[in-house]
């Protein structure tokens, strides 16, 4: 399955991953697979503070750029530094490849966050197949 | 809200892209794949192996009879009084302001018989600019032939051993931007034209628009390619490597709105050829005024971003001076690349200008165009 059901995920094609107070996010395979050949990772530094639904970095492709919003707000513990040099590892394992990490703020933004089942009908509803 | 149901084009190799998982996108309202297996992939095939497109978007306009060669002469700003009999050359319509109403491929077909291929998103309007401008000279006749042709173009260093497993036509015979008819595939009188829009050697080759013929030439080609490692390509791969090559796209370097020598293409502009065509005047004022205001211009990225098509373009100053018509990572060179019209006196090759991406200045340097060009071989 594309989308792991321990995850949470955005409209904006996020998932977030979530142990105690410590979120870890990236984007979905749907996203990558939209975008492509992914040659940029844009991310925020360690220490900044992140609010729900504003974006906090961007991903561009060969074709395209896109902004990336945050899932729930919180302050950045972790970058994958990894993606600097090797932003197509988003495109090989979207769902394994994190962007960075978060020390979460209310825990209980993430209700307002859509399931792996909900995220996938809505991906299905947005392309029509 | 209320929905547009918008009916998109179709062309007879669809259900043959859907069927291979292609990535579907409305390009001018045709309904065709941006990418197969991936955009860098495709682009890397076209560069070092081949690659095959659909291009059957692509229109064509047939002039036949004694009055052909006046009525395209009228029209199209090249000297097609110089072609031969299968021979083609790059060319452009204009408008009275010297402005394009599109840029088309010219082929001499024989003495009395022209075709001319036009773009995608323009067909209509060329040809009721066509049938306007020059419908009404003698001894002509102007038929919209852009439905009967599925045109694919296979290009690539290894284009030529490919189709040349699939034709008994002598394909090293052929020289650039020349053609010849032949079989393929089985199939008689197919027009084999050794042009492209990829900066590559490659042919491109007109055959019955007809769903089961389209489809299997498609899968021949495939398989002759096979031991290249052919590739089917999207639109995606078409427009980096022509970007990388720095040829125009109507719509983006020229359009409407930019003159012939804005766009850097007054080499294909004849002016002093023996019959008037529409624009001349007009391109003879702006040369006469000491040329065009702004240019055309390559730009690499010297520092760390994209810029992308339409990013403003600025002087160091943050004054904003222009603006990126394609702009993209470029697979190939490995490096971002842009086009971009920026006024005369920014346009010397170094000159250090600012692209601004989401609302940062971006230093970018002006580069010489093409920014790829192939060596040249003797096959």
């Amino acid at each position: 399955m594309a989308y792991p059901a321990n995850y949470k995920y955005t409209k904006e094609h996020e998932w977030i991953s979530v142990e105690g107070t410590t979120g870890t996010v990236g984007i979905t395979d749907y996203a990558q697979s939209s975008l492509g050949d992914i040659v940029f990772v844009e991310l925020p530094k360690v220490g900044d503070v992140l609010e729900a639904g504003k974006t906090f970095g961007s991903v561009e492709s060969v074709k395209a750029v896109s902004d990336l919003y945050a899932p729930v707000s919180g302050t950045v513990t972790a970058i994958n530094e990894e993606l600097k040099d090797a932003p197509e590892r988003v495109n090989a394992d979207a769902n394994a490849t994190w962007m960075l990490k978060l020390e979460l703020k209310d825990a209980t933004e993430l209700d307002k966050l859509l399931s792996a089942a909900d995220y996938e009908k809505f991906v299905s509803e947005e392309t029509g197949h | 809200m209320a929905e547009m149901t918008v009916t998109l084009r179709k062309t007879a190799l669809n259900a043959t892209h859907r069927a291979h998982k292609a990535k579907m996108v409305d390009f001018g309202g045709w309904d065709m794949p941006v990418e197969y297996s991936g955009l860098v992939a495709e682009h890397m095939a076209v560069r070092t192996g081949v690659g095959l497109f659909d291009v059957s978007h692509m229109g064509d306009i047939q002039f036949r009879g004694p009055g052909s060669l006046a009525a395209v002469q009228r029209l199209c700003m090249n000297d097609a009084s110089k072609l031969a009999v299968g021979q083609a050359h790059y060319s452009a319509m204009l408008d009275p302001d010297g402005c394009f109403v599109d840029d088309v491929v010219v082929h001499k077909l024989s003495d009395n018989d022209y075709l001319i291929v036009i773009n995608a998103g323009t067909r209509e309007k060329d040809v009721a600019w066509v049938r306007k401008t020059v419908g009404h000279m003698p001894s002509i006749h102007i038929s919209d032939y852009s439905d009967m042709y599925t045109q694919l173009a296979i290009q690539g260093p290894k284009a030529q051993a490919t189709l040349q497993k699939l034709t008994d036509t002598d394909l090293g015979a052929i020289k650039n931007y020349h053609f010849r008819w032949g079989k393929v595939c089985g199939l008689y009188n197919v027009m084999i034209a050794r042009t492209g829009y990829t900066g590559e050697d490659g042919f491109e080759i007109y055959i019955p628009s007809d769903e089961p013929t389209s489809g299997r030439v498609w899968g021949e080609v495939l398989a002759a390619g096979a031991e290249f490692g052919i590739l089917p390509c999207g639109l995606g791969a078409r427009n980096t490597l022509r970007l990388e090559a720095a040829m125009a796209l109507y719509g983006h370097e020229i359009s409407d709105t930019i003159n012939v020598f804005e766009a850097g293409l007054g080499r294909y502009a004849k002016l002093d050829k023996a019959v008037d065509f529409v624009g001349r005047e007009a391109l003879e004022a702006i040369e006469a005024a000491g040329g065009p205001q702004r240019k055309l211009v390559g730009l690499e990225m010297i520092e760390r971003g994209i810029g992308r098509d339409g990013y403003p373009v600025c002087a160091l100053s943050g004054e904003k001076i222009g603006a990126i018509t394609s702009g993209s990572p470029a697979p190939f060179l490995k490096k971002n690349i842009a086009l971009a019209y920026v006024p005369a006196q920014h346009a010397g090759l170094d000159e250090v200008v600012a692209v601004e991406i989401r609302g940062q200045l971006v230093k970018a340097r002006v580069v010489p165009t093409p920014f790829y060009k192939r060596t040249k071989k003797t096959a």
